[in-house]
């Protein structure tokens, strides 16, 4: 390991920390615990930071405000969400909320779609500029204890490749293999797992532009439900500079007893006639998937261990509850608490378990436990057989019927309407009561 | 929606692969254990797998591929069978690479 420095003895540290997995939850840690002066090694197993890594494609980067000012200037993003859409879909119909504003066009924005292989790599670099050794190319094997049991290191693949540090935080994404190693997982399951895959599909810039609405660095996120074929999960399309992403997320389990293949259910989103199209002559230049942990709150592990934080992926930290879908903000979120963390405990020279305390107090006092504690409940409801099936068909129905200019036949009322739609797709009023009062509850 | 667009051209899981780059291991980072392949009914991973690295043989067993695996974990996820799939990250610089995504 040219890069590594020499050890100068048998058990001392090599680093003060080691942060495993160089995406957004590992570079926001590095950066933030080697600018508070740690010695700190990022260990990544790609030949790049990002090159691991796959997303829907939207980043909402707002939480960088702190860490790096003005990184709208410095990010590489493609475009700027300004337009939002959200549609239910059945396989012939399609409901579509249309949301544009130009505030989301200029500082601080909101939401950006870009590419994990340059915002990956950006934000590692950034580390790196902060001070972090960043070792690429390198995957960790396990964790390494001391006589007491306590983490203070890792094994890697490289040859003599042990490194001790004082502190390990384990950013390595949803499969989590050093939180589970560590025991801090007791309850993982394929049900909280969904996949996600996509197509990147080529296109001219100015048909983008064309096609979608668009101008300038101005992009457009469509969510949809009612596209996948009744498995629960949803569709999406992300507009990039010259490509636009298409894909589906589903939930594993659900996928797999369906029997469909993943491909098939992106071809059926394609093929619908409110997305086709849109993507008229687009070739795939890019196949790609990867697992996303949507269980939410209650199906995190624990953060923290004698010798171990855990942030992003790996703490099941993505939020997937319908209306808003993000993981990278909380990646960032968590991360930064970690290298925060590490900077106090290695101070008080303390990274037990309750020297690092402090790393659940900032993520409580910040947004990434609240927010998901607060939507503890959405994704139960947002993949519920009546949100994923029922609701998209009703609504479709009754507003098709609302539109629909039936002469010689009078209008009939909305309240009639409404009724008649209920009946027709077995949605009881005591159903629709229910889910209000968990939708006010979850999102309220 | 008077007429239904033509569905684009689908390609062929081949071509769909080959947009992926993979810099492939000497050491397969998936091993699997036949023999709970054969009494397995559901082989949920021969779908669910969006590489589609799974094929079922004619005897019951299974075949399978580690070159092209997205390293997403949906495999062993979905397994009803405890130690059927041992699944671990490939070699450092190796396995899939993504770049547009």
């Amino acid at each position: 390991m040219a890069d590594v420095p020499a050890r100068v003895a048998a058990d001392a540290p090599d680093f003060d920390v080691i942060v495993v997995g160089a995406g957004p939850a590992g570079s926001a840690a590095a950066l933030t615990a080697a600018r508070g002066g740690l010695r700190v090694c990022l260990l990544e197993r790609g030949p790049y930071p990002g090159s691991k890594n796959m997303y829907g494609g939207v980043v909402y980067p707002r939480v960088l405000d702190g860490l790096i000012p003005q990184w709208w200037d410095r990010m590489p993003i493609q475009r700027w969400v300004t337009r939002r859409s959200t549609m239910l879909a059945t396989p012939t119909q399609a409901l579509t909320i249309d949301y544009r504003t130009e505030a989301w066009g200029k500082p601080p924005y909101n939401g950006a779609t870009a590419l994990r292989s340059e915002l990956d790599e950006w934000l590692a670099q950034e580390a790196v500029a902060a001070g972090a050794t960043l070792v690429t190319s390198t995957t960790v094997t396990s964790l390494l204890r001391d006589a007491n049991g306590r983490i203070n290191g890792v094994d890697t693949d490289r040859p003599d490749g042990q490194l001790r540090a004082s502190l390990v935080i384990a950013c390595d994404g949803v499969n989590s293999f050093l939180a589970k190693q560590a025991g801090l997982y007791d309850n993982f399951s394929a049900e909280n797992i969904t996949l996600g895959a996509k197509e990147v599909l080529a296109l001219p810039r100015e048909e983008i532009d064309a096609r979608f609405g668009l101008s300038g660095r101005d992009g457009l996120d469509i969510e949809m439900v009612g596209v996948t074929g009744g498995i629960p999960g949803g569709g999406f399309l992300y507009t990039n500079l010259d490509t636009v992403a298409l894909g589906i997320v589903v939930s594993v389990t659900e996928l797999a007893k369906a029997k469909r293949r993943p491909e098939e259910l992106i071809a059926g989103v394609k093929a619908h006639p409110a997305v086709a199209p849109y993507l008229r002559g687009a070739q795939v230049v890019e196949y790609s998937a990867h697992t996303i942990p949507e269980g939410g709150y209650d199906t995190m592990p624990a953060l923290v261990t004698d010798g171990m934080l855990v942030a992003g992926d790996a703490a099941a930290m993505c939020l997937a509850a319908g209306i808003w879908l993000e993981g990278v903000n909380f990646a960032l979120g968590a991360g930064a608490a970690a290298g925060e963390t590490a900077v106090e405990a290695l101070a008080a020279g303390d990274t037990t378990k309750r020297g690092l305390a402090g790393y659940r107090r900032r993520l409580e006092s910040g947004f990434v436990l609240p927010d998901h504690r607060k939507l503890r409940r959405a994704p139960h409801l947002v993949l519920s057989d009546r949100v994923q099936n029922a609701y998209p068909t009703l609504v479709c129905d009754l507003v098709e019927q609302m539109f629909t200019v039936s002469n010689p036949t009078p209008k009939p009322g909305l309240r009639k309407l409404l009724r008649a739609t209920r009946k027709a797709h077995g949605v009881g009023l005591r159903d629709l009561a229910r889910d209000g009062v968990t939708g006010m509850r979850t999102f309220g | 929606m008077t007429g239904r667009e033509p569905a684009l051209p689908e390609i062929s899981f081949e071509d769909r692969m080959s947009t992926v780059e993979f810099r492939v291991a000497e050491k397969a980072h998936i091993t699997i254990d036949g023999d709970h392949c054969r009494g397995c009914t559901t082989k949920a991973c021969v779908t669910a797998c969006p590489a589609s690295l799974f094929v079922p043989t004619s005897d019951g067993g299974m075949l399978f591929n580690y070159e092209q695996c997205f390293e997403c974990g949906t495999c062993y996820m979905v397994c009803d069978s405890e130690g059927a799939i041992t699944w671990t990250y490939p070699e450092g610089g190796h396995g899939v690479i993504m770049r547009k995504s």
